[in-house]
């Protein structure tokens, strides 16, 4: 290809690499996986098959990513109407929204959704850059109480953790 | 008419004021988050799937309809009054709707695509009704080899018919079905990519894996790429069409219609290719006529025919869904999650087995559909208000919805860990541009492919000659050939002809 050696050696995105790496590795874990699977008699088929074909694909699909990335081929970001892609990413707001989602995930069960939901809402919206704090802890209180009730009412009862019996 | 009278039926069941008010409730709520910006109808249906959970298979599925055209028409208003489209089956609304809107004329494009969805979606939900008893009462005769060839046929289509990369589609496609694959073996029971973990035994919930993908990972991503700079929307007054307006857009409304309800019939990636041939068949038909022609400058048809199509496409994609069990959008693939919560599979004999279920539903979306008109036609000044929500709040908003969501499926942490990790796939799918809909299908047919690949292999006892054995399987594989040859010689032929490639991928997808 002539296109490719004409284009500067920067375009190769490395990131891409790591994305073929990881296909792969899936797509070998697939296939070991399905080999610890007992096949019975009278079943001509069985329950390999099917994971042999999917990890095989998958490691032909990361060597066809790694050739691709290797020739200067770059991904195609997606756009949205909040999305501005000439500024690289903010990885601190992304680690912070995470930080914020395991928390919940832990706390769940021990506080009770009312309380966690509404912690939730008010760390994204202050990890996305929000500077009124007050309004979202009010705002995400309403939200995760009145949704509590609104599960409650259809029957399916959410944590109320520490507030049990307040609720 | 024997199907006329099916779909009196069906409207006695769902024309009761407690259904209505489910009906009202879920255009208001569909339109609400439609309307949204970064949430497209998929999005939408599948973070207001929780709030179903306590209805009866009736009301739920009268709701849904509700959600489901609320949601499209949200994201339409949404794409003519900011400047950039939210989904892709909406870039061609986009293009002359904003145009129209900058010069003034927001109320006329909101009205014509209020107006062109109404009609499209009805005209569509009735050839539904009208194609779908003949086409199940055929399916039913498939076998499992056929079966298997036309989900096989499915999949590479909605693959190499989205995006500019085919290997990246097929990427998302086998991420999918490696998702898929997770939970205990249907007919041996032994755990698959489980990882010796009791909690996916089960597999993985459709749910869980949409609202990540879709939900968190583009709050994920519109979190790492947050534009700083206000943006910029239009204000509406109260829609309308004057006379003129109505002349120049019934034609495209049925030219639309007429585009789009065999593209959402067929797997070949939703709205995104019939909304694109109604803007170029607008546009040609407009530069014929020679008056008035103001694509370019904001032209009521450029609005008025992909919004029909659009529309259209979304009522044609229940053809397949109904007829066959086959989601070709990922709505259909999210409203196959929702039915299966009720214990109905979808598939050739649901039309059999509960006919009064098929035709409430096809009742109901005429029903939304209607009420959408009426509602929210004097509401569109009240949705494009909703744009400006600070984004911080918006997108915490979105995350605390999706977080309830999948928590509230079993009440268990461990879903919402797995949320946040399908929040993570989302992220990377998004950067590293690998399309959406082939992983949401691969994770719903993979399994679906399984069973009848198995079937099909008992019967002959292993004998790979059982894929092959019946007449329709053959014509089918031949037709999964030439969706894979074709694009590539089209692509080679272009290039002999001295025509530069656009990207090299072409060159590596041999």
């Amino acid at each position: 290809m002539s296109e490719t050696s004409t284009r500067p050696p920067a375009t190769v995105d490395k990131a891409q690499y790591g994305l073929s790496v990881a296909l792969l590795l899936v797509g070998i874990y697939t296939i070991i996986d399905a080999r610890g699977l007992t096949v019975g008699f009278g079943d001509p088929i069985g329950p390999r098959v099917f994971p042999y074909l999917i990890g095989t694909g998958m490691i032909v699909l990361a060597v066809l990513l790694a050739v691709a990335t290797s020739r200067g081929d770059v991904a195609e970001a997606e756009a949205g109407e909040d999305v501005d892609l000439t500024s690289p990413a903010d990885w601190v707001t992304v680690g912070k929204l995470v930080g914020i989602l395991v928390l919940n995930l832990l706390l769940v069960n021990v506080l009770g959704w009312a309380i966690t939901g509404a912690v939730l809402f008010a760390g994204c919206a202050w990890a996305l850059g929000s500077r009124t704090l007050i309004r979202d802890v009010i705002v995400g209180a309403v939200l995760s109480v009145a949704s509590w009730y609104f599960f409650w009412g259809l029957g399916v009862p959410l944590e109320p953790g520490i507030l049990d019996g307040i609720l | 008419m024997d199907t006329l009278d099916l779909l009196l039926d069906g409207f006695q069941n769902a024309l009761t004021l407690e259904n209505l008010m489910y009906a009202a409730i879920g255009v208001l709520l569909g339109t609400f988050v439609g309307v949204l910006p970064g949430i497209g109808p998929a999005m939408a249906v599948a973070l207001l799937l929780p709030i179903t959970y306590g209805l009866d298979v009736t009301q739920s599925l009268i709701m849904f309809a509700g959600i489901y055209y609320g949601g499209m028409y949200g994201g339409s208003t949404t794409s003519i009054l900011l400047n950039t489209p939210g989904e892709s089956a909406s870039v061609m609304t986009a293009i002359e709707g904003n145009k129209m809107a900058k010069r003034g004329r927001a109320a006329q494009a909101l009205a014509t695509a209020a107006i062109g969805s109404f009609i499209a979606g009805t005209i569509g939900t009735l050839l539904v009704a009208f194609f779908t008893p003949t086409i199940a009462e055929q399916a039913v005769k498939i076998g499992a080899p056929s079966y298997f060839a036309i989900m096989l046929l499915s999949l590479v289509l909605v693959t190499s018919a989205l995006g500019s990369s085919k290997i990246r589609g097929f990427v998302g496609l086998f991420m999918g079905l490696t998702i898929g694959l997770v939970g205990n073996d249907l007919s041996t029971g032994q755990a698959r990519l489980t990882g010796g973990s009791l909690e996916l035994a089960n597999g993985i919930d459709i749910v869980v894996v949409a609202v990540g993908v879709f939900a968190m990972g583009e709050a994920m991503w519109t979190a790492a790429h947050l534009r700083r700079k206000p943006i910029d929307v239009i204000p509406t007054g109260q829609p309308f069409m004057g006379r003129d307006d109505w002349r120049r857009s019934w034609g495209p409304w049925l030219r639309g219609t007429a585009l789009g309800f065999p593209f959402g019939a067929i797997p070949a990636g939703g709205a995104e290719t019939p909304t694109f041939l109604s803007y170029i068949t607008e546009r040609k038909l407009a530069g014929r006529k020679g008056t008035k022609n103001e694509f370019g400058e904001g032209a009521i048809e450029g609005v008025a025919g992909p919004e029909a199509a659009n529309n259209a496409s979304a009522a044609g994609m229940f053809v397949p869904l109904l007829a066959l069990g086959l989601p070709v959008t990922a709505t259909a693939a999210v409203l196959i999650a929702a039915l299966r919560t009720y214990g109905i599979q979808p598939g050739p004999t649901l039309l059999t087995d509960q006919p009064d279920l098929v035709w409430t539903l096809l009742a109901s979306l005429l029903i939304g559909n209607t009420l959408l008109l009426v509602i929210n036609l004097p509401l569109a000044p009240l949705w494009a208000r909703l744009l400006r929500i600070p984004r911080p709040q918006l997108y915490a908003g979105i995350l605390f919805f999706a977080s309830l969501g999948a928590y509230s499926i079993d009440q268990d942490p461990f879903d919402l860990g797995l949320l946040v990790f399908f929040g993570g796939i989302g992220f990377a799918i998004r950067r590293f541009g690998i399309p959406v809909l082939p992983l949401i299908l691969g994770v719903i047919l993979g399994p679906l492919m399984e069973v009848k690949l198995r079937e099909a292999l008992d019967l002959s006892d292993g004998d790979l000659s059982g894929l092959f054995n019946e007449g329709l399987a053959i014509f089918i594989y031949a037709l999964v050939v030439l969706a894979i040859v074709v694009p590539v010689v089209l692509g080679r032929l272009r290039r002999s002809q001295g025509v530069p490639a656009a990207d090299v991928m072409e060159e590596v997808d041999r």
